[in-house]
């Protein structure tokens, strides 16, 4: 399936968000989701289902002013 | 002590993490000055790179202010603060919605909207805005404890461009925590608003690009400790001529001239 991480497409085997974070090893709690520009929390990983075209945004800490 | 956001700091000095030499310069900064408060953000990063940065800030005794930097609409506001929300565990949020690329000035009107609905959510909505009397207003009106306006664009270190609208901002927003944030360029600018009663000044890139940013950290430190205690003692008003200091009785050698 496609979908856009980050900016990027990309085709991933994966059903929900649970799914991807975990192929693209994002690990531990210093990291956030979004699913078409709405936040995910945390415990609802595994019941987020992805579709197609799908936008996802994982961010994480950084430098800021 | 004072308070913000319902937790006691000592430190008036709220620090920016960006463009510092190295994750430990940014340390010593902190350290070496006694700040505890610093804004971060969150961006796009792979799993794997690590993130030294954040490991290193974790570690430390501190209170995390989450920026929105960079964006550019209400939406895009409101789910980086549930993102930060998430990461940080904070419900601090440094709301910041750009209006105009070239002075990164703020989108008043997105702000408002978005500051509106993050302090329905639960957020403690830190509104990074102008001088505008009008806007602080509608801020107020919104929800909003805590404004922070700016005394000249972002980065720019031009201190404050607009003392009179700062001024008139303390003189209408008794009850409100007032926290200038960017332009801030000099240890002096900053004991400036500190005397004119700001609660406390945030900034970034005047400590973190100097020669030895530990060193004007702790600079900046005094200088906003210095502008407090001033603010505290009572300024004496201007006047527009001179007043002697020294008292007039018993002046040396005066003799009264008589006139032909």
């Amino acid at each position: 399936m496609k979908i856009i991480i980050n900016g990027e497409a990309k085709e991933i085997n994966a059903a929900t968000i649970a799914d991807v974070t975990k192929i693209l090893g994002y690990e531990g709690d210093y990291f956030a989701v979004a699913k078409n520009l709405t936040c995910v929390p945390r415990n609802q990983y595994d019941a987020t289902a992805i579709a197609e075209n799908d936008e996802i945004e994982i961010l994480m800490p950084m430098q800021g002013g | 002590m004072w308070q913000l956001g319902g937790k006691n700091f000592s430190s008036r000095l709220v620090l920016g993490t960006s463009r510092y030499r190295s994750p430990e310069n940014l340390r010593e900064a902190i350290t070496r000055s006694g700040i505890e408060i610093v804004t971060v953000s969150l961006r796009r990063q792979a799993a794997g790179d690590g993130n030294k940065f954040w490991d290193l800030l974790r570690e430390m005794n501190i209170a995390f202010l989450p920026n929105t930097a960079n964006c550019r609409s209400v939406q895009e506001a409101i789910t980086t603060a549930h993102m930060a929300r998430e990461v940080f565990k904070t419900n601090w949020i440094k709301l910041e919605t750009v209006g105009d690329e070239y002075t990164l000035a703020p989108d008043p009107f997105a702000l408002v909207e978005a500051a509106r609905i993050l302090i329905a959510d639960g957020f403690e909505v830190f509104p990074y805005t102008t001088e505008d009397l009008v806007v602080a207003e509608r801020l107020v009106a919104a929800g909003c404890k805590i404004l922070m306006p700016w005394a000249a664009p972002i980065g720019s270190g031009q201190g404050i461009a607009n003392a009179q609208a700062l001024k008139t901002l303390r003189a209408r927003f008794p009850e409100t925590t007032l926290i200038i944030d960017a332009g801030i360029g000099a240890p002096s600018h900053a004991a400036q608003v500190m005397e004119m009663g700001y609660d406390a000044v945030m900034l970034n890139t005047a400590i973190a690009l100097a020669d030895d940013a530990p060193k004007m950290a702790q600079a900046f430190a005094r200088a906003i400790e210095a502008g407090r205690m001033g603010y505290e003692a009572g300024l004496m008003p201007r006047r527009d001529f001179a007043e002697p200091s020294t008292p007039t009785l018993g002046t040396p050698f005066w003799k009264e001239e008589k006139r032909a």
